[in-house]
Formats: structure tokens, C-alpha cells, sequence
């Protein structure tokens, strides 16, 4: 088939060698006796004028290395050919020479003066490769030469040379340290090299010569952070592992004082913000300025610390799993740690890769669950077991799972092992076992489950299961024996059932150890064991002397007969060491004349107390060695490991990354450098180039442009102040490379954003806002002092809420879980072997449900809500706004009423959820008690939060309550009964169609590229006259909004065009009004449209990819718009 | 970084060597050996082996070790990636990465090692520069080779290095210009013994086959591009473009690559095409087990659920097992005790099944394990998580190119416990 085959088949008839290159063993015979003459034949090969026959030969030879023949005879004929015109000759030769040039220096300088020709060639690709290969020659001698050729090539034109000269000094380093120096010099102008096809290879050349001269990179900083994305992937990672190197020596540590933490974006901000506020001008100015501040402030994050976070984050989404882990660990050790979270899903992801490749990103995961582990918790269920993993994969995962484990998940983890425990891998059942005595240590809650458990498995058929059990029963025990006598009791008593010698033996061992805990036990064992003694297996039977002793020296009144039986019987045993045991042990407690001095200590040497083993995971303080590396795999130094420093104490000076004034302002901070930049450049990055507008190092330079968020130097990005998101609202495709510092914060923020959206349709009473909009529209040249007065005037407007969020933010800050996470109160007391007695969890929910809060306090904190993604009640929706249902009637409720209504919020225990704030009324005489929600009878798929039980409502009172609801997208009705403490109602809450939605805030733009994608089916319009009362703007949306959850679209003004954009058109005669919104389960997009025509017609188009929802909220529209 | 590669075969033969930096004795792989020993399985040996002096790593694909030999601190990923990579070089080039292929093409192989590392790192792994620098053996080279004695060393050096698109090769000429794409999708899911999922997940790649002349830009949109949780591109595509608009812009390379694979996870939730009712049970004290298995079409979108392979490890216990199936054909090894059924297609008329008995080892306790059960399948013309595209533009170009779109669902690592 292939070409070197076909080639022997045709040689094999002609010359008599055949092929005996392949496939041969060397040990058949023939091949020494006719190793001289084949040789022989090569050399005639070599010498021939005919390309072919050297080429055969060359393979041929090429074969025999990479047999590892030797083949270094033939240099002198092969070296003879390095001149050869046939390229492939040639490159044959290359690798001859490169495996044996050292072995002969002297025949291979012959070759030299070929490739210092190569050097001047005018060719780029030819001086590379004559580079390569003379730097691949291991000869001393020609180290001089090599040094020069490095030089010239370091500053050749080409950048394709160049990056073989950085690839070319490591070599040479490696043949000649001595040349360090001069070396360094090579490295320090390469690595102001601009090109990307460079970078990766002085990096890597970098490290091999001169990890230590970290003052190198300073200049190189931010060129290096910008052209990350645009370098080779392997140039990618090992620039990114060097960068979290350089971080730590140059930056504070972002999470040095976390309750103060409003990290990340502050820095950001200060760095990138407007021209027009003075002090950030400074600050831009000098940077030396920052390092002050840091000192002042809490904390502020050093922009360059920010810029190089964020250029690594969209590595995250490499096809290369070594790029993926070399940005999660970067993050890791740099990030703040509220932005760590974002690694985990692209590891989660790498776990679907070769066996190979999970093994490594487990490991590391370990580490990183010990620190963190509320990073993995959300990924729970990718770390479960599959009976195809290799062991070494089950038992990595086993560990993380272990490491994962908390009140919250015990019991879906402890479920998860049972199905272990019965795996027919035994290494990996004995590591489940020590994985649930971990999960008891670590977890009181459970210990006790655990531990019966673990005495249940004792039972189990296979040695190696009791064996290991025992173990970590031992090792729990010894914890806390004092608590424990009953387990002791218990295993005693199974000793009558258990016939696994291993398990009977630790057993005794146990009663032994403790004896003093069961005291009245301990005998009678000792009793029954004696009796049954000669049947006994060797290793119990010295279990049997073993507690027979111990029991002898703590209680020696019971038992000091029995002993005497032990060792009588066992002193004529078969087997010697048993024998022997009793004679010692008889020698060391029985006190006898002749017994010498060791007696006196036989309780010290017997009863001393056995330390308790720790449990703990072998991950821990792994993290110590730089993650994802070689060391810490092993976890031990590898050679040439550099340290992963400590943060300083104080960041030193952060100016030493200015470039000098020559290069003008540095790119990254100066907003029109784009085009500078692409002129400067000789090859423009790929990206960079082709986006035009949102390049990576473009991304923080729209910012400026927008001119707002000037306050937002002490009010941090995530803080979720009103005047951040009203800003984003403005800039929102520049904002999103911002965003994607934090998704989850993105997606709060964009709640907030929803909710102003849908603030400023639904509230149109509100004059002052309507103003603003006329002025808006009127002056889009005064833009940017519009937005301020408008990001002001939103400020102002929740004031009274941002104080509350501000509460709720240091809250989240000290506590890192969800907040209301109190712990799970009906903790099913849980056997772990019975298998048939649990419920298959219903949902694929990973953590438990939330318990709520008192009732009281859901009241108070619903319109702050625990995502603070809501602002307080009063702001978002007008309570006219909302149609009040009824769920109960006074007169069927015997006095109690209860109304509901959607309150249209984000239901913060559970996003898919709608909110429905229920309104109870006792109008009874008597007081209400225990009103709960009981007995829900849902479609499949649907799920409800109920909202905690109202202990007292007394006569006359009123109170409500909030509870969710996952209607999945559908307007079934969910039925449950609703109980108080004498009597049950059966109630059902069924959802108009366009409470299932939520506002989404689109600007038109958006809009419409959403739309042109949910055409056809996806489609529905109908043609529609208007109800007289509404003919105005103002009423449309009125209807609209109240029917359906929507937010309105700008329109006219396009909040996406820059802007010098040229004015908006005149408003049309007939307005298109447009509103947005997604489903609350599925997040499928909604939009509606409403387009008028002369005399009250109107078009009404809605375009949703579920066409049910679709088909109903045209119906609700309609009727809300004409009637 | 990367000193040296041996490449061992399944019975620890070592039939390839290359070495980048001074030579690295063989004798090394006898740490590797030993390892290979001690583990049970051949997929058990640790991938990193500390040795005093040096370090391998190893990956194991098509029963071969590829063993690299780190004599410093190197990220273990980046070798393992790096060797993956060869792996799949050898695979694009020969169409197979077999002891044999390796043999047969020793000399381009070893042309192909030189080229991918340069004293140690990483320099041209892309398979565009690579079939530029080196020509894959073909039937027809190969003749003409033999006849004319040129060689599979392509004449013109290589212009993708130098672009700002590496991974294209410049000139690209066809007569028919056609762009293909595969959205495959595989579903990794647990079901445990009650039929409850316990978890599922869809991950998905989009394979692309692009044959279009000069240097296209593509765009490709979805119709519901939300759909996709975690993506990971080749580097051609454009992340901001993607972080911007969720559109794919890209310059491709020339033929075969993965353009995206992605993730949809569980919470938009999975359709399981298939339930398996079952019923295997070993009863105390006698040598007979009941098997009992039946298949059955679940959320399969109307779409037929084709060439279903059940797989299953049976406890050592069990001897022989004498089963009979409604439709295809089963197979149980009594060595490695591996029990496969090749159903075919599921008819949901006549639900497919295979009943029977197993005999154990006499006198052996009854297992307390049962086996779990494999899935394999396929539904064509499908993407189980409802992923669509929705158009597929190019620009930079004049022709109009010929664009097509397949979808299939597979099953992944789908298991059912029992």
C-alpha cells in the first residue's frame, strides 16, 4: 500500500536484501550473519548518482533507527549526501545526522558549511530549517557558530526564522550552559518580538534558559496578555503558565481581605473609564498611582491583573485540553474568587475527553474541591461512576465526590456509593469503603448512618469488602469510642454470624481495644471464643490471645481462667507462630517468678493508646505545587519545577510594565489605537483582524466612549448598582466583553436590567422618566451628559433599594453559600445497604430543596430576593398592574380568603420558577392555624416550591406568602390542597399564558436579528383592530405589559449605534411597538409585535419557538388590545 | 520537553523509537513494563510514571502505548495533548494507527515526528501545514513514486506557517465546491435499576468536511444556538463573534476537522430514546440465573432507533448463559464473561428481547452484584437536543458551493444499572 512497502517490494527482486527492516525480529537468525553485507549494499546505495537508490537507502536507514538499530557505520557515506538536491534525501539525511552527530563530531562537521549556507539562502523557510538542524547537531565545537547564527537570525526580517532562532536556544543552552548570558540577550529581544508566531517559542526558551529573570517580562506584559488569544495553542500554554508565575511576584492577592471584596471590576473601571472624569485621567496617567491606592483602599484589582484575566478567559473554550488547564489554573491561583467558578464547567468538559486526559484534570480537580468546593458542586453528577471507568478513574472520581461532599448532598452521595459498594472492581469497592468512613468524619450528621452501614457490610461475602470495613469502622471508632459501645456491642454479637476470618479477627481486636467500654461483653466473647478455639482460622486465633491478654491485664478477676485455657490450648497448636505468640504473651503478663523486668510494662506495651488516624483526602495541600503541573501530579518536585511564588506583601510598581513613550500611549489604553496598531503590526493576529469591532484589545476600549458609569470606582461591576446596569444598558455590545468576567453575574445583572426595562414601560405615569425619553430622542448628540443625568436619575430612584442590596452583598461576600441554606431538617435517617427502601429521586435536582425561611422574613426580603437580581416590590410592579386571582372563597373557606397574584419577580430559591404571592384574609372569628400547602398534584415536569407554613393568622388578620411554581412552560393548572388545622381545601392556581414569561430587555437590533430567527412556524400574526381607549402609545403598552410579562423594546432610538449615528428618523406616522420576553422554564425567547395601521388596525405579530405559548398569547393580546 | 517516543505494542514490544534531544536508552520502558505489570487492565497503567531520572507519560490508543520520556517539569496535559494529536495525525494519514500501518509507512511516520517537534516542542501540528510538508501515501502516489521516483515530500515549502491562518493551506483549487457538515450528538446518561435517569447529558460535535476553493469565510447560525451550554472551538473559529451574535464565523481549514464540539447539560432535560426493562437474577443455592431483557423505543421523536448494541459484564460466576433473542443475535464470552447482543433496529411493534438462562459455577455463592448494561445506538437524521442550523453563508468568495447538513444521535457511555 505505502510508499516505503511498495519500494522494498520492488528492491526485494533486485537486490537480494529483501526487506528485512520490518517486521523482523532481530533474534530470527540471518540478520548478524548478513549485517556486514547489507551494509555494504547501503553504502553502494549512497554512493550511486541515482536519486532513487539514495532515497531507498535513506529509508531504509531511517527504518533501522527507528528500530533502534545501530546504524552509525554508514555516517561517512550518509554525511556525504547532505548536499543532495532531492529534498527528501536531504531531509532523510537531517535526521540521520541530528541521532548521530554526536556519537561522530568529526565526520559531522563536514555538514556544517552545508546549513551555513542554508543560513544566507534568500529563501526564509530554507534559512529556518538550515537553522533547525545545525542547532539540533550536539557537537561542542560548534557552539560559536551556532551563537552567531541564533544572533542573525533573531533579527532576521522573517518571523518564520525567528521563532526557529527562539526555538534554536534552549538547544544550545542545553549543549553549553555557559553561554547563559549572551543568551539572555537573544531572549530579551525576541520577547519584544510583536508577532504571535514568535511568542510561544521565546516564551518556551524563556523558561528552559531563565525562569529567574522575571524582570525580563515586565515590558513584554501586556504585548504578551493581548496576543495571547492569537498564539498557537502550545505557545498558549506554556506563555499562560509563565504569566501566573509573573502574577504572583507583581500583583496583591485579589481575595486579601474578602468582606471588603468588591473586586475586579472597581480596578477595571478606575483603568478603562471615561476621559471626561478627572480622576480616572490621573489614574490613566500614572499608573503608580494605583499601587497608592491599594494601599489606601482595601483592595483594587491592578488592571494589568484584570487585562490578563480577562485575555485568558475565552481560552477556556479551546479544543486543547492543556490550554484549558493551563487557564484554569491560572485562575485558580490569580482570579478573585468569585470569578474562579467559570473553570469548572470547561473542566467538566474535558472529563468527556481520553481516559488519559481525565486522569490529569481529575487530579487537579481534587486539589481544587479541597479549596473550593463550591465550584463543583453545581457538576456533582459528572463525577459519578460509570461501571466502564479504568479503576484509576473511578477512584479519582470517588475522591472528588468525597471532597464534594456536604450536609446538603450526603444523602444523593451516600446513595450513589451504595450502588458502588456492589461493584465487582474490588480495589474500587475497598475505596468507596474508606470514601464513606471520610464522608463520616467529615460530616457528623451522617456518621452515625455510616457507621451502621459499614457494620451491615461486614456481613458481605467478599473478604476484601469485610476487611476494608472493619478498617474504617476502626478507624471511626477510634475517634469517638466512649459513643460508640454499642457498635461494639454489636459487632460482638455478630461474631456468632460473621465467618470471614479477617473480619472475625479485627472484630477481636476491637472488643480487645475497648474492652474497657463493654465491660460485661468482653468476657463472654472471650468465653465463646475459647470454646470454639481449635476450629478457629490462624489469624483469629491470634486475635483470640490478643484480647485474652488484654482482658487479663484489665480484668484479670473474670478472666483470668479463661486465659490460662486460651494459652494452654493454644500452646500446643499446629502452627508455630501461634505457639510462639502464647509462650510470649504468656512470658509478659502472667506474673511468675522468673518473668523479667518487661511484665511491669505488659499494660503499658498492650493498652497504649493507638493513636486515631486521620482521615483526610490525600489532595489536601496539593495546591501548594502550581496546578495542572508535572510536580503536582506527582505531587513532588519535578527537576526543573519553578516555585509558584507567594503573593507579596505589597504589589511592587506597577509602572515597569510601561512601555516607553515611543510606542505613544500603550495600545491597550488608548481607544483609537486600533488602527495604529494594525500599522504598526506586520502580520495582523487573525482575530483581532477580522472583528474590526470588538477585537480582544479592542474590548475595554469602546468603554470610554460610552463616557458613563463614572461613579463606578468605589461601586464595583457585580455590585449590581442601578447606575452599572443602566449603563450596560447603554453600551451593551461593549459591555458584553465585560460581562463575561462573570457569567453568573452577567445573568443577575441582566435581571436587573429586565426589571428597569419593564420599570420604565410599565410605570409610565412616572412623567419624569417619559421626559427623559423625549429628551432622549430629541438630543442624541448630547448623548453622554444624557446618560449620566440618567444613570443619576435611575440612582435616585432606588435609592431606597440599593441600600438594602448593599446589606444583602456583604452578606453574600461573608458567606459564600446561598444564604438561606440552613440545614436540610428532614435528614431521612437513612439505612446504607437497604436498597429497596429509597425513593428514586423524582428530579435530577442535585442539591436539596432550600428550606425557606420564616415566613416573616420571605415577606421581608421578597422584593431584596437572595439572587439580589429584584429590587424591592413597589419599584417593579405597580400593584395596579396586577390582576388579583381568587383561590379561595371566604364563603367555601369557612372565613379564610385567599386571592393570588403573579408578582411577576424572579422567584430567587429557583430561577425556573413563577412567583405567586398569595394573599390570605382570615375574616373568621377564630384564628387560623398551621396553614400549609399539602398534597400537590402536579403534570409531570412540574415542580412547587411551597412557601413555608403560617403557624398563626388570627381573626381579622391579613399576611402573605409567596410560593413557586415550575409550570414548564404550560398553562396547567397545578392543584394542591391548601390546609389549616382543621380543614383542607382543594385549590388549583392555573397560569395565564403570559405569566410564563419573564422581560427580557432587547434593543431593537437584537430584536430583530431574534425575530428573522423565529420565522414560519415559529410565527404567529393576526390582524387586528384596535379598541378605541387605545390608540395612544401609552395604552398599547399598558395592555400589553399587563397581559404578558414583557418588556417593552426601545424604540427609534438604537441604543447600539455609536454616537456620532446619525439622528433618529422622525417618528414614524405609524408606530411599531415591540416587546420582549423569554419563557420562564425553557428561556425560549418571546417576542411580540404590535405594528399600527390608519384607523385603529393593527398587525399583531408574535414569534416564539413554542408554538403553544405562541398561539395562546396572541389570543390574550387580542383581547387585551380590543376590548 | 519531549525527549524521546516509544511506541509499544500490545505484548510490550517496543517497534518504534524517536528522539529529539541525545538519545534516551530503551531500557527506560522497563519502568513502563513494570507498571503495565502490575495494573490488570491495559487502560489501568498510570499515565505518568516517575522513574529517578526521568519522567513518561503515556496514552494508550488502538492498543498501542505511545510512551514520551519528559526529563523536567512539563504540564502532563500538554504531552498527553501533544501525543493525542500524533495519534490522530497517524490516524488522518494512514486511515488507520495500527502496529502494522506504522511499519508499513515507518519512514513518512518518522518524516511526520520530525516535522510536529522541534527539539522537544510543539511546531507545526495542524494537518493542513503538515500535508503540505509531508503528502499522505495514496494508491495512486505510491505507484507513481515507484515509477518516477519522486517522493511524498511535498516540493514547495510550506506557506500556512507564514499566514495569519495557519491552519489553511493557501491555493486550494476544486472543481466541485462542496461544505459538509455533521452535527453528531451522544447522549452519556446513568438510568438506575428503577428506569429513573440519574444522569444525562448531551454532548455534541459538529464535524465539518470543507472542499472549497481559495480562502472562504464562513458563517454558520443556528436556530437555537441557547441550546448549547459549553462549546469549544477549533481554533479557526471566532470566539468573540460567538460571545457577541452566537454565530460561527470561521476561514476553515481544507478537509476534514472538528469545528465545535459542545455540551448541553442536564437541566434542559434529556430525552432517553430507549428504556430497558430487565430482569436478571441468580437465586441462593441453585446454579441457574434468569436473564431476562427487553428494548423499547422511549422519546425517539418518531425517528426509528437503529443498529442497537446491548453489551454487558456478567459476574464472574456465571459459566454460560443460554438466551434466547427475539430478533439480532448475541454472543458471551465465557473468558472475559462479556455478554454482547447485536438487536438492530427497534420495531416498536414487536419490542425486541432476549430471555433465557444463565448457568452459574456450581457450588459458588450467588453474585451479589448484577451487571450493568451498555447501550450503543443510533438515530439518524435526528440531534436529540433539537439543535438546528439555521444557515450556512460564505463570503470572500464567488462560486456557489454545495452545503449540506447531516444530523445523528448516538448513544454515548449510556448505561443501565440493574
Amino acid at each position: 500500500m505505502s510508499a516505503s512497502s511498495a519500494f522494498n517490494d520492488e528492491k526485494g527482486g533486485s537486490s537480494s536484501v529483501g526487506e528485512p527492516e520490518y517486521g523482523h525480529d532481530p533474534a530470527s537468525g540471518g540478520i548478524f550473519s548478513s549485517d556486514y553485507k547489507r551494509h555494504d549494499d547501503l553504502k553502494e546505495m549512497l554512493d550511486s548518482n541515482k536519486d532513487a537508490l539514495k532515497l531507498e537507502a535513506m529509508k531504509r536507514i531511517v527504518a533501522m533507527i527507528a528500530r533502534g538499530k545501530n546504524a552509525s557505520d554508514l555516517f561517512p557515506a550518509v554525511v556525504k549526501n547532505v548536499a543532495c538536491k532531492n529534498i527528501e534525501v536531504k531531509k532523510l539525511v537531517y535526521v540521520y545526522l541530528v541521532r548521530y552527530a554526536e556519537e561522530q563530531q568529526d565526520l559531522a562537521l563536514l555538514s556544517i558549511s552545508t546549513f551555513q549556507r542554508g543560513l544566507k539562502d534568500p529563501n526564509q523557510l530554507i534559512r529556518a530549517s538550515a537553522l533547525r538542524v545545525l542547532s539540533s547537531i550536539r557537537v561542542t565545537i560548534i557552539v560559536p557558530i551556532m551563537m552567531l547564527a541564533i544572533k542573525e537570525a533573531a533579527s532576521d526580517m522573517s518571523p518564520y526564522v525567528r521563532k526557529t532562532a527562539a526555538h534554536a536556544i534552549p538547544k544550545l543552552y542545553s549543549l553549553d550552559p555557559e553561554q547563559k548570558d549572551q543568551l539572555i540577550e537573544v531572549i530579551e529581544k525576541l520577547l519584544a518580538d510583536k508577532t504571535t508566531l514568535v511568542a510561544g517559542s521565546v516564551v518556551m526558551a524563556f523558561e528552559e534558559v531563565c525562569p529567574e529573570r522575571i524582570d525580563l517580562i515586565h515590558k513584554n506584559y501586556r504585548k504578551l496578555c493581548n496576543l495571547l488569544i492569537d498564539v498557537e495553542e502550545w505557545g498558549q500554554v506554556v506563555i499562560i503558565n509563565m504569566l501566573t508565575r509573573y502574577a504572583r511576584t507583581q500583583f496583591l492577592n485579589p481575595n486579601i481581605n474578602e468582606s471588603l471584596l468588591e473586586e475586579g471590576g472597581g480596578g477595571d473601571k478606575t483603568f478603562y473609564c471615561s476621559d471626561e472624569d478627572e480622576d480616572e485621567d490621573e489614574e490613566k496617567e500614572k499608573q503608580a498611582e494605583v499601587s497608592a491606592l491599594a494601599k489606601r483602599k482595601p483592595y483594587v484589582m491592578d488592571p494589568d491583573h484584570r487585562l490578563l484575566l480577562r485575555n485568558t478567559k475565552p481560552l477556556l473554550q479551546s479544543r486543547n485540553a492543556a490550554v484549558v488547564m493551563a487557564v484554569a489554573q491560572l485562575y485558580f491561583h490569580l482570579a478573585p474568587k468569585a470569578e474562579v467558578g467559570v473553570i469548572a464547567k470547561a473542566l467538566v468538559r474535558l472529563l468527556r475527553s481520553h481516559s488519559e486526559v481525565q486522569f490529569v484534570v481529575l487530579q487537579n480537580v481534587a486539589t481544587m474541591t479541597i479549596k473550593r468546593r463550591g465550584m463543583f458542586e453545581p457538576y456533582l453528577k459528572s463525577f459519578y461512576i460509570r461501571s466502564t471507568d479504568p479503576t484509576q478513574i473511578k477512584i479519582l472520581k470517588l475522591e472528588v465526590l468525597t471532597n464534594l461532599a456536604n450536609e446538603t448532598n450526603i444523602s444523593t452521595i451516600l446513595r450513589e456509593f451504595q450502588t458502588y459498594i456492589k461493584s465487582m472492581d474490588k480495589d474500587f469497592v475497598a475505596a468507596t469503603i474508606q470514601a464513606i468512613g471520610r464522608c463520616a468524619t467529615n460530616i457528623g450528621e451522617v456518621r452515625d448512618t455510616c457507621l451502621n452501614g459499614l457494620v451491615q457490610l461486614l456481613s458481605n461475602r467478599d473478604e476484601l469488602v469485610v476487611a476494608e470495613s472493619v478498617v474504617v469502622i476502626k478507624k471511626l471508632l477510634q475517634m469517638q469510642p466512649e459513643k460508640h459501645s454499642d457498635i461494639i456491642k454489636h459487632m460482638a454479637k455478630l461474631t456468632d454470624n460473621i465467618q470471614v476470618p479477617m473480619a472475625r479477627a479485627s472484630i477481636l481486636w476491637l472488643i480487645g481495644e475497648y474492652c474497657e467500654h463493654v465491660p460485661k461483653i468482653a468476657p463472654d466473647v472471650l468465653r465463646k471464643m475459647a470454646k470454639s478455639f481449635t476450629n478457629e482460622e490462624d489469624i483469629v486465633k491470634l486475635q483470640i490471645i490478643n484480647l485474652a491478654a488484654k482482658l487479663y491485664l484489665t480484668n484479670s478477676k473474670q478472666t483470668k481462667l479463661l486465659t490460662q485455657y486460651v494459652l494452654n490450648l493454644a500452646k500446643y497448636d499446629q502452627n508455630y507462630d501461634i505457639r510462639d505468640r502464647a509462650r510470649f504473651i504468656r512470658q509478659l503478663i502472667v506474673p511468675t517468678e522468673k518473668s523479667g523486668a518487661l511484665s511491669k510494662y505488659a499494660k503499658k506495651l498492650f493498652l497504649a493508646l493507638k493513636p486515631a488516624p486521620v482521615l483526610e483526602s490525600p489532595f489536601k495541600d496539593r495546591d501548594h505545587f502550581q496546578l495542572g503541573s508535572l510536580s503536582h501530579l506527582l505531587n513532588a518536585k519535578a527537576g526543573g519545577y519553578q516555585e509558584l511564588p507567594d503573593w507579596p506583601e505589597s504589589a511592587p510598581d506597577p509602572s515597569v510594565r510601561n512601555v516607553e513613550v515611543k510606542e505613544s500611549v500603550p495600545e491597550w489604553t488608548k481607544c483609537s489605537s486600533r488602527e495604529k496598531r494594525k500599522e504598526k503590526k506586520v502580520e495582523k493576529p487573525f482575530y483581532s483582524d477580522s472583528e474590526g469591532e470588538s477585537g480582544p484589545t479592542e474590548s475595554a476600549d469602546s468603554e470610554p466612549d460610552t463616557g458613563s458609569g463614572s461613579e463606578s470606582v468605589s461601586v464595583s461591576v457585580e455590585s449590581g448598582s442601578p447606575s452599572d446596569s443602566e449603563e450596560s444598558e447603554e453600551s451593551s455590545e461593549s459591555d458584553e466583553d465585560e460581562e463575561e468576567e462573570e457569567k453568573e453575574k452577567k445573568k443577575k445583572k441582566k435581571e436587573i436590567k429586565q426589571m428597569q426595562a419593564s420599570e420604565s414601560e410599565q410605570s409610565s405615569e412616572d412623567d419624569r422618566k417619559r421626559d427623559r425619553k423625549i429628551k432622549e430622542q430629541k438630543s442624541n448628540s448630547e448623548s453622554e451628559s444624557d446618560e449620566d443625568s440618567e444613570s443619576e436619575s435611575s440612582q435616585s430612584e432606588s435609592s431606597d433599594t440599593e441600600s438594602e442590596v448593599e446589606v444583602k452583598k456583604k452578606k453574600k461576600v461573608s458567606e459564600p453559600k446561598p444564604p438561606s441554606k440552613p440545614l436540610k431538617k428532614e435528614k431521612k435517617e437513612m439505612s446504607l445497604l437497604d436498597l429497596d427502601d429509597f425513593e428514586p429521586t423524582p428530579s435530577p435536582q442535585v442539591t436539596p430543596v432550600n428550606t425557606f425561611l420564616s415566613n416573616s422574613l420571605v415577606t421581608d426580603l421578597e422584593g431584596l430576593s437572595l439572587s439580589d437580581s429584584v429590587l424591592s416590590p413597589a419599584t417593579i410592579a405597580p400593584s395596579s398592574a396586577l390582576k388579583n386571582y381568587e383561590l379561595l372563597h371566604r364563603i367555601t373557606g369557612e372565613g379564610l380568603s385567599v386571592e393570588y397574584c403573579f408578582s411577576r419577580q424572579a422567584f430567587s430559591p429557583d430561577a425556573n420558577m413563577v412567583a405567586v404571592q398569595m394573599h390570605f384574609t382570615n375574616n373568621a372569628t377564630s384564628d387560623t392555624k398551621n396553614l400549609h400547602i399539602e398534597d400537590v398534584k402536579l403534570q409531570s415536569g412540574m415542580r412547587v416550591k411551597e412557601f413555608a407554613e403560617i403557624e398563626l393568622l388570627p381573626a381579622g388578620e391579613a399576611t402573605t406568602a409567596v410560593m413557586g411554581v415550575d409550570f414548564c412552560d404550560s398553562t396547567q393548572a397545578a392543584n394542591f390542597q391548601l390546609c389549616t388545622h382543621t380543614r383542607k381545601f382543594f385549590v388549583s392556581i392555573q397560569p395565564p399564558v403570559g405569566e410564563l414569561m419573564r422581560p427580557v430587555f432587547l434593543t431593537e437590533n437584537e430584536f430583530k436579528k431574534e425575530q428573522s430567527q423565529l420565522m414560519g412556524m415559529n410565527e404567529i400574526s393576526e390582524n387586528l383592530t384596535l379598541d378605541a381607549k387605545c390608540r395612544n402609545e401609552h395604552a398599547i403598552v399598558q395592555r400589553v405589559t399587563t397581559a404578558a410579562n414583557l418588556s417593552r423594546v426601545p424604540c427609534g432610538s438604537d441604543k447600539e449605534c455609536s454616537p456620532a449615528a446619525p439622528p433618529p428618523p422622525p417618528p414614524h406616522p405609524h408606530p411599531v411597538y415591540r416587546f420582549a420576553g423569554k419563557t420562564v422554564t425553557s428561556g425560549s425567547l418571546v417576542l411580540a409585535t404590535v405594528a399600527t395601521k390608519d384607523e385603529g388596525a393593527a398587525q399583531l405579530t408574535v414569534n416564539c419557538e413554542k408554538m403553544v405559548i405562541g398561539t395562546m398569547l396572541v389570543k390574550d393580546l387580542l383581547l387585551a388590545l380590543t376590548q | 520537553m519531549i525527549h524521546s517516543l516509544f511506541l509499544v505494542n500490545a505484548s510490550g514490544d517496543i517497534f518504534l523509537e524517536k528522539h529529539w534531544k541525545s538519545v534516551v536508552s530503551r531500557s527506560v520502558c522497563d519502568y513502563f513494563f513494570e507498571a503495565q505489570e502490575r495494573a490488570t487492565e491495559p487502560e489501568n497503567v498510570p499515565p505518568v510514571i516517575s522513574t529517578p531520572h526521568h519522567y513518561l507519560i503515556s496514552v494508550l490508543r488502538h492498543r498501542i502505548y505511545f510512551v514520551a520520556v519528559i526529563q523536567s517539569e512539563v504540564p502532563p496535559l500538554f504531552v498527553i495533548e501533544f501525543l493525542h494529536r500524533v495519534v490522530d495525525t497517524f490516524q488522518d494519514y494512514f486511515g488507520v494507527c495500527t502496529e502494522a500501518a506504522i511499519k508499513d509507512n515507518v519512514v513518512v511516520v518518522y518524516e511526520l515526528l520530525e516535522e510536529m517537534l522541534d527539539n522537544g516542542f510543539p511546531l507545526a501540528t495542524e494537518s493542513n501545514i503538515l500535508k503540505e510538508l509531508i503528502k499522505p501515501p495514496t494508491i495512486l502516489r505510491t505507484m507513481v513514486n515507484t515509477i518516477t521516483g519522486s517522493t511524498n515530500v511535498g516540493e514547495q515549502l510550506p506557506t500556512g506557517q507564514l499566514s495569519v491562518v495557519p491552519w489553511r493551506r493557501t491555493g486550494v483549487k476544486y472543481t466541485n465546491n462542496e461544505a459538509y457538515f455533521d452535527v453528531v450528538e451522544e447522549i452519556d446518561a446513568i438510568i438506575d435499576k428503577s428506569g429513573s435517569t440519574i444522569t444525562a447529558e448531551i454532548q455534541g460535535v459538529i464535524d465539518a468536511c470543507v472542499k472549497l476553493t481559495g480562502m472562504p469565510d464562513l458563517t454558520l447560525s443556528f436556530m437555537n444556538p441557547r441550546l448549547l451550554d459549553d462549546v469549544s472551538f477549533h481554533p479557526c473559529v471566532r470566539f468573540k463573534r460567538w460571545e457577541a451574535e452566537r454565530i460561527l464565523s470561521f476561514i476553515p481549514p481544507d478537509g476534514n476537522f472538528r469545528l465545535l464540539s459542545y455540551h448541553v447539560s442536564s437541566q434542559n432535560l434529556v430525552a432517553i430514546p430507549v428504556y430497558v426493562k430487565h430482569n436478571i437474577t441468580f437465586r441462593e443455592g441453585s446454579s441457574q440465573g434468569r436473564f431476562d431483557l427487553t428494548l423499547g423505543p422511549k422519546q425517539t421523536m418518531g425517528k426509528a432507533v437503529e443498529a442497537v448494541l446491548v453489551s454487558s459484564q456478567l459476574p464472574r460466576g456465571v459459566l454460560n448463559a443460554n438466551l434466547n433473542p427475539s430478533q439480532g443475535t448475541y454472543t458471551f464470552d465465557p473468558v472475559t464473561k462479556l455478554l454482547t447482543w447485536d438487536v438492530g433496529k427497534i420495531n416498536p411493534q414487536k419490542l425486541p428481547s432476549l430471555k433465557g438462562t444463565m448457568s452459574l459455577q456450581a457450588g459458588a455463592s450467588k453474585p451479589d452484584e448484577n451487571p450493568t448494561i451498555n447501550i450503543q445506538l443510533k438515530i439518524q437524521q435526528m440531534a436529540i437536543s433539537g439543535l438546528k442550523v439555521n444557515r450556512l453563508d460564505m463570503y470572500g468568495e464567488k462560486y456557489k458551493p454545495f452545503k449540506g447538513i447531516k444530523y445523528m444521535t448516538k448513544a454515548g457511555k449510556f448505561q443501565v444499572r440493574t
